[in-house]
């Protein structure tokens, strides 16, 4: 069964950027319990990620933007992952459950929102940061050492004397700094951070943003950072990927997508953020809600609230065409032969 | 003015930790038809005044006045007539609406409790009216919150707080768990209400750009202490405390240029 998936070309990374991972035609059929049956929330998604790159995978709840990620790395087991992933030239889908260990805090790491329930409360921060090392066989000094040095290089105060302190010993930005210390002390090539300053009061969001901006600049770490909030990433992503149930909608440089965003969904996120340095009137609104994936709208998902779409949005799920900077996924982009 | 809050200190036990003092000595005020923000980082004490405001808790020191009352001491008669005056919607959509209740129930509660519309038939008619105004469709009455999306339900919330047509509405980050497609049309409704019904807001919020976009009057708690107050120009166009400037400062703007040149900006300190 093929579905009628138009993408032109493989998807490639920004320019100057060799590719580092690449997933093509990735689709997630997560089961719906008490049911034989599943509900699709990743359609068919392509894209890719170069070594150093800095990618900003946005959407809203619903969109699939954590499935997406958390199918890089095969962490749902109940889903069903269809199309390739690729790491390093290796398709991840077709590895082994023990081979893919290796590749999760090997080559792919992986932060998340909320650090004091990723982290055990019972274990002191320096052997939750060595864990990692420990799994692939490092020695017990040696995995305390290397640990040590991650916590200098993100800048933890006194880190020495606190590898034996516990997680409630530390506040919420520097309990960030340790799971990113965790993320980071295995080496790895990729860093997916799921919305890991959501929870975080905004200076404290500055520093954890500072922190992986110099860190993925220093080591050459790739990033794909997942966030609702279109702000946070504009100082940070070199490249912004948008998702609107299920589908990736808009694909561009960062500086594309914020001066000329092609997709309406994309401007309209644009423009419903209010700006700290600006006075409105009124806030631009977006109407309607995101479908729940169960209820996804035909032809393009987003024609119900688009104050654009015209017949064939209703109809067909739009191609995912290139566009100056980048490419999109809309029906005026297509019929102006864009 | 509608609303005086003076020199309100609350601590909270701590066992076997010292007590900790939350509040230090907080006083502002808000007037009729005024939306007024409260920001703070956590910690800062912003949802305590919430909670003293609401009379859920008790401050051991200073006063809040409402059209002439004591809150804090009010009972009886008073403490009803404060309690339908001063409505609250809060944070969480999901968790602060009864899950089996139906929309009518939920947003004719407040009319039941102050025997403001007698009958069923007149009860029925204002949550009719009272739901068109915030947007909703009064035929889903005898729907259940589960079957509204976050912002539906936040107007649910709006709804049921303003069917009892209280004087100032207090709203603890009314939008900080909705989607950002979605945050704009709270924003906008919360906007609509203070200015068709001469609403007062008390908007507490960390997001500075809402507040900024919502509010005339400005409050900024740090550590349970206002450290500034001002209107809108003041605050965000001089700030005169440096936690202030710090605050706005690590506001993220939507706008690569501007985002990259505070990255370059805090590499240089460090």
């Amino acid at each position: 069964m093929h579905m009628d998936r138009t993408f032109q070309g493989s998807p490639t990374p920004g320019p100057n950027a060799t590719t580092l991972a690449r997933a093509v035609g990735l689709t997630v059929d997560m089961p719906v319990q008490l049911g034989a049956s599943s509900v699709r929330i990743v359609d068919g998604v392509d894209f890719a990620i170069g070594v150093g790159e800095r990618v900003a995978l946005v959407g809203e709840s619903g969109s699939g933007k954590s499935v997406t990620a958390r199918a890089l790395m095969r962490l749902d087991r109940a889903a069903r992952v269809s199309g390739r992933v690729e790491f390093a030239g290796r398709d991840l889908l077709a590895l082994s459950e023990r081979e893919m260990t290796q590749v999760r805090g090997g080559d792919i790491a992986m932060v998340f929102q909320d650090p004091m329930s990723f982290l055990d409360p019972l274990m002191t921060i320096g052997d939750q940061v060595a864990e990692t090392l420990r799994i692939r066989g490092v020695g017990k000094a040696d995995a305390r050492r290397r640990a040590l040095a991650v916590l200098d290089e993100l800048r933890v105060d006194r880190a020495a004397e606190r590898l034996d302190a516990y997680p409630h010993e530390f506040s919420g930005g520097m309990r960030q700094r340790v799971v990113l210390a965790m993320a980071l002390v295995g080496e790895p090539r990729l860093l997916i951070a799921d919305e890991p300053t959501t929870a975080l009061d905004v200076r404290v969001q500055d520093q954890v943003l500072d922190l992986l901006d110099d860190v993925s600049a220093r080591r050459g770490l790739a990033v794909l950072f997942i966030t609702h909030d279109l702000g946070v990433v504009a100082g940070f992503a070199e490249r912004v990927m948008v998702m609107y149930s299920g589908r990736i909608v808009e694909d561009g440089s960062v500086d594309s997508v914020f001066a000329r965003p092609r997709h309406p969904y994309t401007r309209g996120l644009i423009k419903a953020v209010p700006r700290i340095d600006q006075d409105l009137d009124r806030l631009y609104a977006i109407p309607g809600a995101p479908p729940p994936p169960f209820a996804r709208p035909t032809g393009c998902a987003f024609h119900p609230r688009c104050d654009a779409a015209f017949a064939p949005c209703l109809r067909d799920v739009p191609a995912v065409l290139p566009v100056e900077g980048g490419r999109a996924a809309c029906h005026l982009h297509a019929s102006q032969g864009a | 003015m509608l609303l005086s809050v003076d020199g309100l200190c609350k601590t909270y036990a701590s066992f076997p930790n010292p007590p900790v003092q939350v509040l230090h000595d907080v006083s502002f005020g808000l007037d009729a038809g005024q939306a007024l923000g409260l920001v703070g980082e956590s910690g800062s004490g912003k949802s305590t005044i919430a909670k003293c405001l609401m009379a859920l808790t008790r401050p051991e020191q200073g006063s809040i006045t409402y059209d002439g009352t004591d809150v804090v001491r009010a009972r009886g008669a008073d403490l009803l007539r404060f309690r339908r005056d001063v409505q609250m919607v809060f944070q969480d959509p999901y968790g602060s609406l009864n899950p089996r209740m139906t929309v009518e129930e939920l947003v004719g509660e407040g009319l039941l409790v102050h025997r403001l519309e007698p009958t069923p038939a007149a009860r029925r008619d204002r949550v009719a009216e009272i739901l068109r105004t915030v947007g909703l469709n009064p035929d889903d009455r005898g729907r259940y919150p589960r079957s509204f999306s976050g912002g539906q339900r936040q107007r649910i919330a709006i709804a049921r707080a303003l069917a009892v047509q209280p004087r100032i509405l207090v709203c603890d980050e009314p939008v900080a768990a909705l989607d950002v497609s979605v945050q704009a049309q709270v924003i906008n409704l919360l906007q609509d209400m203070q200015r068709q019904f001469g609403l007062a807001i008390l908007f507490i919020a960390h997001d500075l750009a809402v507040v900024r976009h919502l509010c005339e009057r400005i409050v900024v708690l740090h550590k349970g202490r206002v450290v500034e107050q001002g209107t809108r120009a003041e605050i965000f166009g001089s700030p005169r405390e440096a936690y202030t400037r710090a605050l706005l400062d690590a506001v993220p703007v939507p706008d690569p240029a501007v985002g990259r040149a505070r990255r370059r900006q805090l590499q240089h300190q460090s």
